[in-house]
Order: structure tokens, then sequence, then C-alpha cells
């Protein structure tokens, strides 16, 4: 006996008394939902994957998008996402994959955590009337500064100083490849990140030509597959990163399908069209940190000890310890990539199982590094999950120097978070490389948007900075004192160094 | 052709690599580097076409990486993965290698007259004219052309040693090919590789290399152009296509 039909996972409705047979809805969806059948439309409500390109094109909301019309019986451990999960594999044999990030319903650290604010005792401070500090620098700090005074008053700093990056708010967009996005969404972005002064990272995929007049905003990413990589790659990126691990998921290496890989693409990532791109799992020449200081060194080397480099990992249970060895590997920075880390496209058993929280990783990873007397000499970014000024906040007050946003900005150049960018269909132009999607994304209205939601974060920072009675990012960092936990054990707490709310 | 020999001793790798660049912007053409020992990242980032560089003595780790252009001539052995993700030029040692050697390389070329380590060739690639090629005089040891996704590998066996007696061979290959002079034992073969016989059109092609190879380092290729290859490549272009469903 077959398994037959699952119920539908989305109803598509049009109600007929508001639909005036315009057809938007046919043009805009990429997956096949709608199509004219006389004078009507008809609609395949099972293709359909509540991306809402349609509903946000009809001119009359006569669109409605239902979820779980049908579900099956409800049952706490046989749910309808594990029973599916059967089906498919049943079906196939094959390795689930998905997009986005984890999709299971973890508790959220963050909506635990609480922030303080000043009454009486200390005043709190008027953004609008005085100043907030915001600039970060992120990379390496001297232990100590020597100076030697000059005749008059001036005097000289005898440290030699490490190149840092200097970025105007603590919040940069992180790594997505041109080929896991499209370049209208990457061109969106650099545009936005230039006009605020903060970064971006090209993923790996190389640097697409048209970028160049952003490349002093741009990280660029050296990965296990080396693509993209040579040496002008190297010295227009404002600092380099070494990917090691994604928080989507860690421990493996990636494949974008041939399909994915259009001529731009291929002459980006410097691969023949059409091949798949493989990322093996680990660098295949760091099995070590040694070996890791050996890259962070090479990489330094060949770019004349002029950039910031970057290490990237995903947030694993020793991920402390981990950071501990980056930081003396030479690296500037370690990014931390949380478990709800996005992706274009991952295998869900990593992406639903496996790491750690980036609330419980950066947390533990400034806790070691001080602890170790070596916070100096790594800058840690915050990866995976930020959703919100909120997250910036706590995530910085947790030891965090800056984070990484991702899925964020996606969202603000229209992304519904449907979790099909592996299906290489995206029906809002980012998650896909088809001319007729991508051409839908104009990076210059885009990259408004996304420069707005920066830019309203970056205002929301100053004012929870001000309520707490502090003026400075720097005074923030690290300072879980102004943190209180809300509904959190024992444990986690200590972890998180942070104590219970009314204590 | 204006020259310059650097002695190397005693010197740390950042200050020897800032003399090259500085000999290179000063227009040197041939570089001399004496009492090279454990030097790592030697020409590394290194721009140049026109340029050759000869190490005297043993050099370090990730000789040539990143390089783009220049030759580097080495008298004596390699440490690990020289032509690491090198994009253009000629890395030349008279004598052995250790682990990963022209890992990730997406052009030029990389001889080692001797024998390599684990893991040679491995993630090698090619785009359009950008085709890396590497050759060994003599053995290769396990995972050789590992994850390979493009460009060639040879491997000769001279100097009375089997090319290759070890597991793993093309593990992972999705593009490029490897070729073994004699016959090779399907145990050494990795998963996905599939064995032949070289055909006319492929000794043909690699014909012109081999005795490129044989001309470096001075040997007779007349044995080397007469012997029998296998060629080893990937089973599947896409080894990935069946592996997944979708959500």
């Amino acid at each position: 006996m077959s398994i037959g039909s699952t119920p539908l996972r989305f109803r598509v409705t049009i109600d007929p008394d508001r639909c005036m047979n315009c057809g938007r809805c046919i043009e805009n969806c990429s997956y096949g939902v709608y199509r004219k059948e006389g004078d009507s439309i008809r609609i395949n409500s099972r293709n359909c994957v509540a991306c809402h390109r349609c509903l946000a094109f009809c001119p009359r909301d006569a669109i409605e998008i239902e979820e779980k019309p049908g579900d099956y019986r409800s049952h706490p451990v046989w749910t309808r996402e594990i029973r599916e999960a059967v089906f498919n594999q049943a079906k196939t044999g094959r390795i689930i994959s998905g997009g986005m990030g984890n999709a299971l319903p973890w508790p959220i650290i963050f909506d635990r955590l609480v922030l303080d604010a000043c009454q009486v005792t200390n005043p709190s401070i008027d953004p609008l009337r005085e100043p907030m500090e915001l600039r970060t620098y992120i990379g390496k700090k001297p232990s100590s500064l020597s100076i030697r005074e000059r005749p008059g008053k001036d005097v000289e700093l005898l440290t030699k100083l490490t190149p840092n990056l200097q970025i105007e708010t603590p919040i940069m967009i992180g790594h997505m490849s041109y080929g896991a996005i499209s370049l209208p969404a990457q061109q969106a972005m650099a545009r936005a990140v230039h006009r605020i002064g903060t970064f971006m990272g090209t993923g790996e995929g190389g640097l697409h030509q048209s970028l160049y007049p952003y490349q002093k905003n741009m990280i660029v990413q050296v990965a296990s597959g080396r693509f993209g990589v040579d040496i002008d790659y190297l010295e227009r990126g404002a600092a380099i990163e070494i990917k090691i691990g994604q928080g989507a998921k860690p421990g493996i290496g990636g494949h974008l399908p041939g399909e994915k890989v259009c001529a731009d693409v291929a002459c980006t990532r410097m691969i023949p069209e059409g091949s798949d791109a493989i990322s093996p799992a680990p660098h295949h020449d760091i099995y070590s940190i040694e070996d890791l200081k050996q890259l962070v060194h090479g990489l330094k080397e060949a770019t004349e000890w002029k950039k910031p480099v970057f290490v990237k990992i995903a947030a694993v249970h020793n991920t402390a310890a981990i950071a501990a060895g980056i930081a003396r590997s030479g690296a500037d920075a370690v990014v931390i990539d949380g478990f709800r880390g996005g992706t274009g496209s991952a295998p869900v058993v990593f992406r639903d199982h496996v790491g750690i929280p980036i609330e419980a990783a950066v947390a533990s990873v400034d806790a070691k590094l001080r602890s170790q007397g070596i916070r100096n000499e790594v800058s840690i970014i915050a990866s995976g999950g930020i959703r919100q000024s909120a997250d910036v906040a706590k995530i910085i007050c947790l030891g965090a120097d800056a984070v990484y946003i991702g899925t964020s900005a996606l969202v603000a150049m229209g992304c519904r978070v449907c979790g099909t960018c592996n299906r290489g269909m995206c029906a809002w132009g980012i998650a896909t490389q088809k001319p007729e999607l991508t051409k839908r994304l104009d990076p210059e209205t885009n990259a408004v948007q996304v420069e707005n939601l920066i830019h309203g974060w970056t205002l929301e920072l100053g004012e929870l900075m001000g309520a707490a009675g502090i003026n400075s990012i720097e005074s923030l960092r690290g300072n879980r004192d102004r943190l209180r936990g809300y509904m959190l054990d024992e444990g986690l707490l200590n972890v998180l160094d942070v104590k219970t709310v009314g204590a | 052709m204006k020259t310059l020999t650097i002695d190397a001793k005693d010197i740390h790798y950042t200050p020897l690599n800032q003399q090259i660049r500085a000999a290179i912007a000063d227009g040197a053409k041939e570089i001399t580097l004496n009492n090279v020992l454990g030097q790592r990242f030697i020409g590394d980032g290194l721009r140049g076409d026109d340029v050759t560089i000869t190490v005297n003595g043993v050099p370090g780790g990730d000789l040539g990486m990143f390089m783009s252009g220049p030759t580097l001539i080495v008298h004596g052995n390699a440490d690990h993965a020289p032509g690491n993700t090198m994009d253009k030029g000629r890395v030349i040692i008279h004598g052995s290698a250790g682990d990963a050697v022209a890992h990730s390389m997406r052009g030029g070329r990389v001889y080692v007259r001797d024998n390599i380590g684990y893991r040679g060739g491995i993630h090698m690639k090619k785009y359009l004219e950008k085709r890396p090629i590497l050759v060994v005089g003599g053995s290769a040891r396990a995972f050789l052309g590992e994850s390979m996704a493009g460009g060639l590998v040879i491997v000769l066996g001279l100097g009375g040693v089997p090319p290759i007696a070890e597991q793993g061979v093309g593990s992972g290959i999705h593009g490029g090919e490897i070729f073994v002079r004699g016959p090779v034992d399907n145990l050494c073969l990795g998963n996905g590789t599939k064995q032949a016989p070289v055909t006319e059109e492929e000794r043909a092609m690699i014909r012109p290399i081999i005795e490129d190879f044989a001309q470096s380092f001075g040997i007779d290729s007349t044995p080397l152009l007469a012997a029998e290859y296998t060629r080893i490549a990937a089973v599947s272009a896409r080894p990935f296509a069946n592996k997944y469903t979708l959500e």
C-alpha cells in the first residue's frame, strides 16, 4: 500500500467577491500555485509554501492562506513534522534538506533575559541630548601600551597596534554567499553597509565584480572549498574570515548544487558552470589549532599584515575552549554562530538538532577568555538568531563586541521566512539564481530597507543604553549586571553569569 | 637581468618575504635565497610572472601559498602544502614534500621530483584556462586527489617505488583526473572513482607535461613516455545529486 497524500500544509483561497481577475498572483507565484483556466484562476494549494508573494501583491486583499487546514490526530510525541519526515524518508531513503534556521520550538534564552534601566538613584541619559558612543572597533587590543614623552606635551605611542575594523554601530551583516542568495540581494546589502559605515560578509562565493565599489565594507570569506579565493580577492576585502563552521550545520560542509551555478556564479566562485560546488567538512589544511594558526598567518602574510583575520565557528559544546585556542592562533576576532543561524540549505537533522544557543556560547567564551587573560586578543562577534535590537543589547551584555545579522536583513528585503531557500525558487528574488526572479529585487530600494532596519536598531540600542545610564557601548559590553534572568534555571544562570530577576 | 641573493639564515619569514617583495618591486627577476631553514609562507600571495626564486635549503609549510605568477625552485625538501590555493606560477621541488601538496590549487604547476605525503592534490579545481597540474616523480601516500574538483595529477613512481600503494585515491573526486604510471590496485581507489587505461588522446595530452617535468629535473623522459598509464576519475560529477530530499 502506498503512503498516499498527506494533509495540505497550506490552503490558499481567493475571495471571488474581492478578486478582479488581474492575474498578479499567477505572475508572482514561482511555485506554481495559480493557473488561469478560461476566465477563472485555479489554485493548487499543495504547491504553496506560504512565501506570501501573491498576498503581498494582490491589489484587492482577495487571497487568504491558512496553515494546516486539515491536521493529523494530535499527538504530543508523534507531531505532524515527525510523521511527515518518516513518510518522506520512507519514500526516498534520503537525507532531508531544508532552508532557513532551526525550526524546532526550543526555548529562546533572549526572551528569558530582561534589561535594566535607571530609576531615581542614577540618572538615565537622553540620547537626543547627549552623544551615544556606538562606534566599535573589531580586532586585537594591546594588553598594555608603551608611551614615550616627546618634547613639549606630546607623546609617542611605541606599541605597535594591530589593524582593527571601525564600525559605526555594533551591527554587521553576516556571510551569505552569491549562490546561496542572489546578486541583487548582495548588492542591496552592500550599499546599505557602505552608507551606514558597517560591514558585510561575502560568504564562500567570491566577490562579484559589481561589488568592488563596496569592497572596503566587505569581509571576504575563505572556507574549506576555497571558492573564489585568490590574492586579488584577499586584498580587496577589509578583513578576511576563515569559516570553520556554520550554526545551521555544524561539522559538515556545504554543497551548492550545479543548478544554482549559473555563468555569473561560476565566474565569481571560479568553478565550471553547472558543476556542484562542494565545500568539504574540514579545511584539509586545518586539522588542529596549530594548523589554524598556520592559515591565519598565511592569510596575514599574503596581505602583508594589513587586514584583520576572523575565524568563524559554529556554537557547539566546547566552544569556549575552542575559542580560547582561536584567540591564541593570531586571529583578530572569533565569530560564533549559534544553533539558530540561517542557511541556504542544510540537512534538517543538523539544522534543528546540532549546536547550542548563541547566548550561552557567547557568555561562556567571554568568561573563558577573561579567565585566561586573553579577552583583548580577539573580538567576539555573535551570530545566529539575532532578531531585534533587544537581542543585540543582551548579547553585548553577555560579552559580544558586535553581531552579525542574516535572516533579519533578508526579511528587511521582503523574505517571509517560508524556509524553502534550498529550492532555489524564492519568489522574492533573494534565495534564487533564476533571472526572472532575481530581477524582482531592486538593489536601491532594498538597500534603503536594510539601511532603515539597521538604523532603527541602532537608535533603539542608543535608547536602551541611555535608559540604563550608559553612554558608550564599551560600558555595556560584558556588563551582566544590566541583565537579569527570568525563569531561567540555576545552571544556565551560572553559565550566563547573570542573576535572577529580583536578585 | 636584475638578480639578487638573500641570505635567509636566522631571518623570520615576514622580513624574508618583505625583502623578496621589495626586490621584485625594484625590478629583480632572479632571486636566490640561501640558507633557508623552515621559513614558512615563502612567496605567499606573491605576484610577478617573470620572476624566478631559487630556494636553497628546506622551506617550511605553505610554500607559494596564494601565489600568482612567480616560479619557485627548491633545492631541498619542502614541508606540507606547497602550492596551497596557488593561482598561477610554478613550484619545482628537487626533493620530497609533505602532506596536502597543491591543496585547493587553482592554477599553475607543482612538480615534486621525489615523493609526497598524504592527501596530495586535495580539492584542486579548474576554471576556464586555469588548470592546476601536480606531477610527482616518486610516490604519493593515501588519499591522493581527495575531493578533487578539477585539474590534473600525475604520479610516476620513479626510483623503484610504487607510485601508489595506499587507499583512498580520489575519494570524493567530482572533477579532474589522476594519471598513475602502471596498473593501480582497485583496493587503492576511494569511493566514487573509476579507473581505465589511458587512451591515445589522453597520452598525447600528458606527454608535453611529462616532458616538461623530466626536463625540469634533467631526467630522461623516454621510458616515461613509453610506459603504460592508468587514468583515475570520478564516476559522477554530481556525487551528491541523489543524497537529499526536500523538507
